[in-house]
């Protein structure tokens, strides 16, 4: 049989509550929705395998936003969140998750993932934010999906591995009703009706193209093509914030963390090619990427992670820490080029640009309790629009969803679809699979990829973004009229370029759309440099209505925690100042 | 248009001598997140079928033969 042979096939299957994607909130989403009621049929879809999937794949080297009493309050973590998004933050889902996160934490010790403990047996939390203390390590962070798993286990979830989920189904109303996949294996198609469903499908990672130029180098797991961001739209969906981009700093041309909240707390930081430091905190931040940005190109770049003052016992610790956890062939890497951290700086450089609220503050707009604004849809991880969720907040986030998409569909009965819907998407996925001739999906990615590396990365300028729109729109029309996928595989990637190319054209409308510079280096457009409270203090919500890409202002709800208008901007002052 | 094949040198390799796929074993072809591992039709030994790699290593770490060797992808080496 030919490699990934295409089989023709649909078949239709349903469950109670529909969980897509198996990294890090899924799993607990899925888990937490079964728990809830262990009647009920709780399926978790995913593009790839639930043992290995998403951005904590070979797990994580610790906590980033652990909100721990004794170290932390959930009034300053809310505060430093608010201040590091430049006030654009809706408080209550903050506040929420900084009250939960404990709980999941002891809940994920439970599970056999341990944490980093003082001599007196209390979490040995680190400073690495600007203004509080939310770092906790986590010395078998390697076994974090491997744990995950023995609980959905236990839990008898359904899980569906290589199925991608590429439209959602919605009742005449406006209801979930569903989701329709495909095997990337096979092609074969698979309708799923639910009561409820929960995206938590990742980042869209593979937007911008990796300055090496390898396609998947990305600094996102590469299966997050940002299939989620697409599928909420086309479902009519709000998407928040979409201009607040997510973009790095990260070891050069490997393209994963150096990582300084991994080596900031044992004395390690940021320098100039001076080896001087220019920014006073490490925590990523527009504000702080913005100052990244401008050191590179000042001529006092590049930028380094500077270990190498630093005790060759401690040097050794910290390698053990990056070179087994998270992305553990960086040391493979430093071995290549000849770089040990005894003797030479780590030279880093920025990200390409994706979206990603686990750092930025972008994403399927939710509330607090992780709802969408279509009624029983939900989002969480690093899709969902809760700012600077990082791993603890896909966890929590998704423990949150879990639990209010099992109410929903308690209270709820399957909703009906139109039959037409699934057939209109079948006509959509296998359209590639259809034709003789055409263009492989490989050249489009790169060709899309390329084009949002030239016209949309930051500094972000109007004249560039209106060509980029048209480019884009040339490359979309190739992408429907004569892209071709002649096996499973290749389809696969098909399906991904339309989601990427999706996220393209958000990005550029959702940038366009708001004409104001805010977050630093993610939302700076060179036309409309200032901040401007006066019109621009407001969310950004994109929606497809009437069947055309919209954007609305929608105002930040009242704060939960009081900021004072002199720590308003404490992030902006993240350059070190010459002292006299 | 002709479509032209592309030569590219992959990242992961397989010593055949240790792998067991002939008896049965998938574990790299299932773990991968980008799915680009595949049994071969003719040695019935893993291999990787398609240069899409983010060089994450769980083929490498679940292999139970230690068969499967991550390298960095040449590009960004």
């Amino acid at each position: 049989m030919a490699l990934d042979q295409i089989v023709d096939g649909l078949s239709e299957v349903s469950c109670d509550v529909l969980v897509i994607g198996g990294g890090t909130a899924g799993p607990m989403a899925a888990l937490k929705a079964k728990l809830k009621n262990p009647k009920a049929n709780v399926v978790l879809l995913e593009k790839a395998n639930v043992k290995r999937s998403g951005a904590i794949s070979m797990g994580m080297d610790g906590l980033n936003n652990a909100v721990i009493p004794g170290y932390a309050t959930p009034e300053q973590y809310t505060k430093e969140i608010t201040i590091a998004n430049d006030g654009i933050v809706d408080q209550k889902a903050v506040y929420k998750y900084a009250q939960n996160c404990y709980k999941i934490i002891e809940e994920l010790d439970s599970f056999g993932i341990r944490f980093l403990k003082n001599e007196n047996g209390d979490y040995a939390v680190k400073k690495v934010h600007h203004i509080g203390t939310y770092v906790l390590p986590m010395p078998n962070g390697e076994t974090v999906k491997k744990a995950l798993y023995r609980q959905l286990r236990r839990a008898r979830i359904l899980i569906s591995n290589r199925y991608m989920a590429t439209r959602l189904l919605k009742s005449t109303d406006g209801r979930i009703a569903g989701a329709i996949s495909v095997n990337t294996r096979t092609a074969e198609m698979l309708v799923i009706r639910a009561k409820a469903v929960i995206l938590c499908m990742g980042a869209a990672g593979r937007l911008g193209l990796p300055t090496s130029g390898y396609m998947f180098g990305t600094y996102e797991n590469a299966a997050n093509s940002g299939d989620g961001y697409a599928m909420a739209y086309h479902a009519g969906a709000a998407l928040a914030n979409l201009e607040c981009f997510q973009i790095n700093p990260l070891i050069k041309d490997y393209n994963g963390p150096a990582c300084a909240y991994v080596a900031g707390p044992f004395g390690a930081y940021t320098a100039n090619n001076e080896g001087s430091r220019f920014i006073e905190c490490d925590y990523w931040s527009g504000q702080m990427m913005l100052e990244f940005y401008n050191e590179l190109l000042s001529g006092k770049g590049p930028v380094f992670l500077q270990l190498k003052h630093l005790h060759p016992d401690t040097i050794s610790e910290i390698e053990s820490t990056l070179h087994k956890v998270e992305r553990p062939t960086r040391g493979l890497f430093q071995q290549g080029r000849g770089v040990d951290y005894r003797s030479e700086s780590i030279e880093m450089h920025i990200s390409e640009i994706g979206f990603c609220s686990g750092h930025s503050a972008s994403g399927v707009f939710v509330d607090d309790n992780a709802r969408t604004t279509v009624p029983g849809l939900y989002a969480a991880g690093d899709m969902a629009s809760v700012p600077h969720n990082y791993m603890l907040g896909a966890f929590t986030n998704g423990s949150v969803a879990g639990i209010d998409a099992m109410e929903f569909a308690e209270s709820h009965d399957f909703a009906e679809f139109d039959a037409a819907d699934v057939a209109i998407e079948r006509d959509r996925v296998m359209a590639p699979t259809k034709r003789e001739d055409g263009i492989p999906p490989n050249q489009i990615e790169y060709k899309t990829r390329r084009l949002v590396n030239d016209y949309l990365q930051p500094p972000k300028v109007t004249r560039k973004y209106e060509l980029g729109i048209r480019r884009l729109a040339e490359a979309r029309q190739d992408m429907q009229e004569r892209m071709i996928a002649r096996n499973a595989h290749e389809l696969l990637r098909a399906l991904e370029v339309q989601s990427i190319m999706d996220c393209a054209d958000m990005a550029a409308h959702a940038s366009l759309y708001r004409e104001e510079s805010r977050w630093g280096l993610y939302h700076w457009r060179t036309d409309f440099p200032e901040k401007d409270n006066e019109n621009w203090f407001c969310h950004t919500l994109l929606s497809k209505q009437n069947g055309r890409m919209t954007s609305e202002k929608r105002a930040v709800e009242p704060y939960v925690v009081p900021i004072a208008d002199d720590e308003k901007d404490l992030y902006d002052k993240q350059r070190i100042r010459a002292s006299a | 248009m002709p479509l032209a094949s592309y030569q590219t040198s992959v990242p992961v390799v397989v010593d055949d001598a240790k792998c067991i796929a002939d008896k049965g074993c998938t574990v790299c072809v299932d773990v991968c997140p980008l799915d680009v591992l595949r049994i071969s039709d003719m040695t019935n030994k893993a291999y990787m079928a398609y240069d899409e790699c983010w060089y994450c290593m769980p083929c490498e770490a679940d292999c139970p033969t230690g068969a499967v060797t991550v390298n960095i992808p040449y590009l960004l080496r």
